[in-house]
């Protein structure tokens, strides 16, 4: 049964490639970032078997932690593992619940990610190439931390899982993960600045996690090459003992899922026609109108948005408040992660998009209304914080070219977008899906359409960033000026230009837009 | 245009009274409300539907009757502007389909089966919704919502979110969503389907009248028993060919229509029975 779990995973990821070139692409992309990822790691582990075996143990253990802790972490994140073997698919099968819990482990692992977490693990064994046993029991380790990754993120998504349903802790739940990780960074950061040397808290803070199960299996060689002994057994105890429980704990959760079904709340009500009322009964009107409801009540889009407010976190972390520059770029990444978010907006209707090819619904009209939903939304956010970012860095001199500069990267980031969502269709999570599922392996389409999308957006607001730059940097009313004009001027350009090219893509290709979304579910 | 090859089916019986349909070779009926010409489409080199051919006259309710599978959504998808067809035209009252589709499109009123809604709007909204898409004012648009929500016994959950409606009421807000813009014809794919007697008893009125009004209705079902009660033309589609199409009396020759269609389509041979599933 678990062979057959795993051949099912294997096969759904090489059908992905049947579908489309790009998927393969992704993939292709994706690998070859992954093989990099893992010769550093090699390169890494047989540079530290230079230095003293104390210190050797202190980096393996601090960075086997990381990796251990972003496979638990990261899954919650809604990006980077999917969750194509979904144990509800299975509930009509008689399997097993220890074959089904071995089988879906195994399975998660089957990916890029899984691939290069298990090579880079295996490959930290390089560190000991001096010395045999070490070498062993370092191979060992990295199995026994591999099996944490894997049995790890799906504990945790599993025990999640009840909780995920419900549609009030969808909303927070993307801030409650994704704060702490954005302040990791500056955390880091700030560690770094303050302890004068790596080499001084490198070793307390290896020595803690090492008896902890994020860094015990790592500090298995270490152990065994300086000949402590029964530290290396507690390792494995603590390693072990936390796979038990893991495992236990997540059988309960596959339990609970298996047996139950999806709880529902009782029905939503909500009086009147809402936006319908407040907008004009033009058809740009009425597709805007309905954007801003599924703004407000598709649990999808408020996340895509909800980490905005908790954004200038990590500005303040790193730089303090006053006099902060920094923060005079917190308007502008916002006003891009504002624009971007209905770039695959038409993926999100799913086939309801049949209503709009059905009714005649002119493409243009279909695009400039998402656009006036989210800039409905975005302008007022986009003008508040950068208000904000200029209070608070006290540079109130800047405030005109903040303010050009962001709008033009909104309206140019919403152009882009309006293209982008008719161009390059790629499956994401169905309507009424949780936050964090993941279609089946779409994770690489994401990717790319990400990419697409950051690269299309950053070429086009180039020259506005370099005139924002030079006005920042000598604060010349020609080229706050020149920001306001060019910044205005290629957003309102490209977002003309976005809605008619992308209406006459939704124009033409409607309804194959239509089959291939029918194609998904 | 030149004579068509006519695609065969994959496979199985031949049917008798299969033949290449003399309407193939004739013009789009512009008299007709429907006129469907050679109409074809396969996916990824399987035959969805091999060159069908029906005229549907103005004013009749046309019932579309075939097995799973037989190309009947996919048929009507083609003649509604929902999916390209591979070959073949389509006329809506003399409007080409696909060559001028903002035209057509407005003559139409869709119920597709196996498509989404947007679901997050109350049932309200979404009628309306379709209503303002359609380029209905604002007054047109809510008089008639209130009208079809009380006429389709929606009135009491107007404002529930359509995600939390059972399968029949999802059915009529659909339907709702399709009569808004006061079309003249109105394609429905599987419309009773999963929906209680007493609101199909008032959906088939609802459609009744609006035939009798003068309107064109066209319905795919594979409840035969329904189709011969309440259609006065049908077509019997299998394995994406047309098999028979005309009255519901022409077609069903004195037999019942199930009868007929079974024997058109040429299934019912399980007279071997599985062995293993006898429980005594």
């Amino acid at each position: 049964m678990v062979a057959v779990l795993l051949r099912l995973k294997l096969t759904l990821l090489l059908n992905g490639f049947r579908r489309s070139a790009w998927q393969t692409v992704g993939f292709v992309l994706s690998a070859l970032y992954g093989l990099s990822i893992v010769g550093m790691v090699a390169v890494g582990s047989i540079g530290l078997s230079f230095l003293p075996d104390d210190e050797r143990w202190a980096w393996l253990v601090v960075g086997g932690s990381v990796a251990v802790l972003g496979w638990w972490l990261i899954p919650l994140l809604a990006f980077g593992l999917d969750a194509t073997l979904d144990p509800r698919r299975f509930q009509q099968y008689a399997i097993e619940r220890r074959d089904l819990l071995v089988g879906l482990a195994l399975a998660g692992m089957v990916g890029v990610a899984g691939a290069v977490t298990l090579l880079s693990g295996l490959s930290t064994a390089l560190a000991w190439w001096d010395s045999p046993l070490a070498l062993v029991a370092a191979v060992v380790g990295a199995v026994l931390g591999v099996a944490l990754c894997a049995v790890g993120s799906r504990t945790i998504t599993a025990v999640m899982a009840p909780l995920v349903e419900r549609r009030r802790f969808r909303e927070i739940a993307v801030v409650l993960v994704l704060v702490p990780v954005l302040m990791l960074g500056p955390l880091v950061g700030q560690l770094f600045g303050r302890l004068s040397g790596v080499r001084d808290w490198l070793p307390d803070v290896a020595g803690v996690l090492a008896w902890t199960p994020l860094g015990a299996p790592w500090s298995l060689a270490g152990d065994v090459a300086e000949g402590r002994w029964l530290s290396a057994l507690g390792r494995i105890v603590v390693t072990l003992v936390t796979l038990a429980l893991m495992l236990l704990a997540w059988g309960a959760a596959l339990d609970r899922t298996m047996t139950r079904p999806p709880s529902h709340g009782s029905a939503a009500q909500a009086q009147g026609y809402g936006w319908l009322d407040r907008l004009p009964d033009t058809r740009t009107g009425a597709v805007a109108a309905r954007c801003l409801t599924y703004w407000q009540r598709d649990p999808r889009y408020a996340g895509s948005i909800a980490f905005v407010p908790f954004l200038p976190v990590p500005f303040i972390v790193v730089g303090g408040l006053e006099g902060n520059d920094s923060l005079l770029w917190l308007a502008p990444v916002i006003a891009y992660v504002m624009g971007f978010a209905i770039s695959a907006d038409l993926a999100y209707d799913n086939t309801a998009f049949w209503l709009h090819v059905v009714s005649g619904v002119r493409g243009a009209a279909d695009r400039a209304g998402r656009v006036v939903a989210v800039l409905t939304l975005g302008l007022p956010m986009v003008v508040l914080l950068a208000v904000g970012g200029v209070w608070a860095a006290g540079r109130w001199d800047t405030l005109v070219a903040v303010l050009g500069m962001s709008v033009g990267v909104l309206l140019i980031a919403a152009g882009a977008s309006s293209v982008l969502s008719a161009a390059y269709l790629y499956p994401v999570q169905k309507p009424g899906d949780g936050l964090f599922s993941q279609p089946q392996g779409a994770t690489t389409a994401i990717f790319v359409g990400q990419t697409i999308g950051l690269v299309v957006v950053a070429l086009l607001s180039a020259p506005t960033v370099v005139l924002f730059v030079v006005a920042l940097a000598t604060g010349a009313v020609w080229a706050t000026a020149l920001t306001v004009v060019v910044g205005l001027g290629s957003g309102i350009g490209v977002l003309l230009l976005g809605i008619r090219t992308g209406g006459r893509l939704v124009d033409e290709r409607g309804p194959e837009l239509l089959q291939k979304m029918a194609a998904w579910s | 245009m030149s004579t068509p090859d006519v695609p065969r089916a994959a496979s199985g019986p031949v049917p008798p009274t299969y033949a290449v349909s003399p309407l193939t070779e004739q013009p789009l009926d512009h008299r007709a409300a429907i006129s469907i010409r050679n109409l074809s489409k396969s996916f990824g080199g399987k035959l969805a539907v091999g060159g069908v051919s029906l005229d549907i006259p103005a004013g009749s309710f046309y019932g579309i009757v075939g097995p799973n599978g037989a190309g009947k959504t996919t048929t009507l998808s083609m003649a509604t502007g929902l999916l390209r067809p591979d070959l073949g035209r389509v006329s809506v009252h003399g409007i080409d389909v696909w060559r001028d589709p903002a035209a057509a499109k407005k003559q139409l009123g869709v119920l597709p089966d196996g498509l989404r809604l947007f679901d997050r709007l109350t049932g309200a909204q979404l009628i309306a919704y379709a209503g303002e898409l359609r380029g209905l004012d604002r007054e047109t648009v809510r008089a008639r919502t209130y009208d079809l929500l009380a006429t389709l016994g929606l009135a009491d959950d107007a404002d529930t979110l359509v995600v939390d409606y059972s399968a029949g009421m999802t059915k009529k807000v659909a339907l709702a969503s399709a009569l808004i813009h006061a079309p003249r014809v109105i394609v429905l794919d599987e419309p009773f389907e999963s929906v209680d007697p007493v609101s199909a008893a008032g959906i088939r009125e609802l459609l009744t009248g609006f035939v009798a009004s003068g309107g064109t209705v066209v319905v795919s079902s594979h409840v035969m028993d329904l189709v011969q009660r309440m259609c006065s033309h049908v077509a019997v589609v299998a394995r994406g060919l047309l098999l028979a199409s005309g009255t519901v009396d022409d077609v069903r020759a004195g037999e019942s229509l199930e009868d007929r269609f079974v024997q058109l389509v040429g299934g019912a041979q399980v007279t071997e029975g599985l062995s293993w599933l006898q429980s005594s």
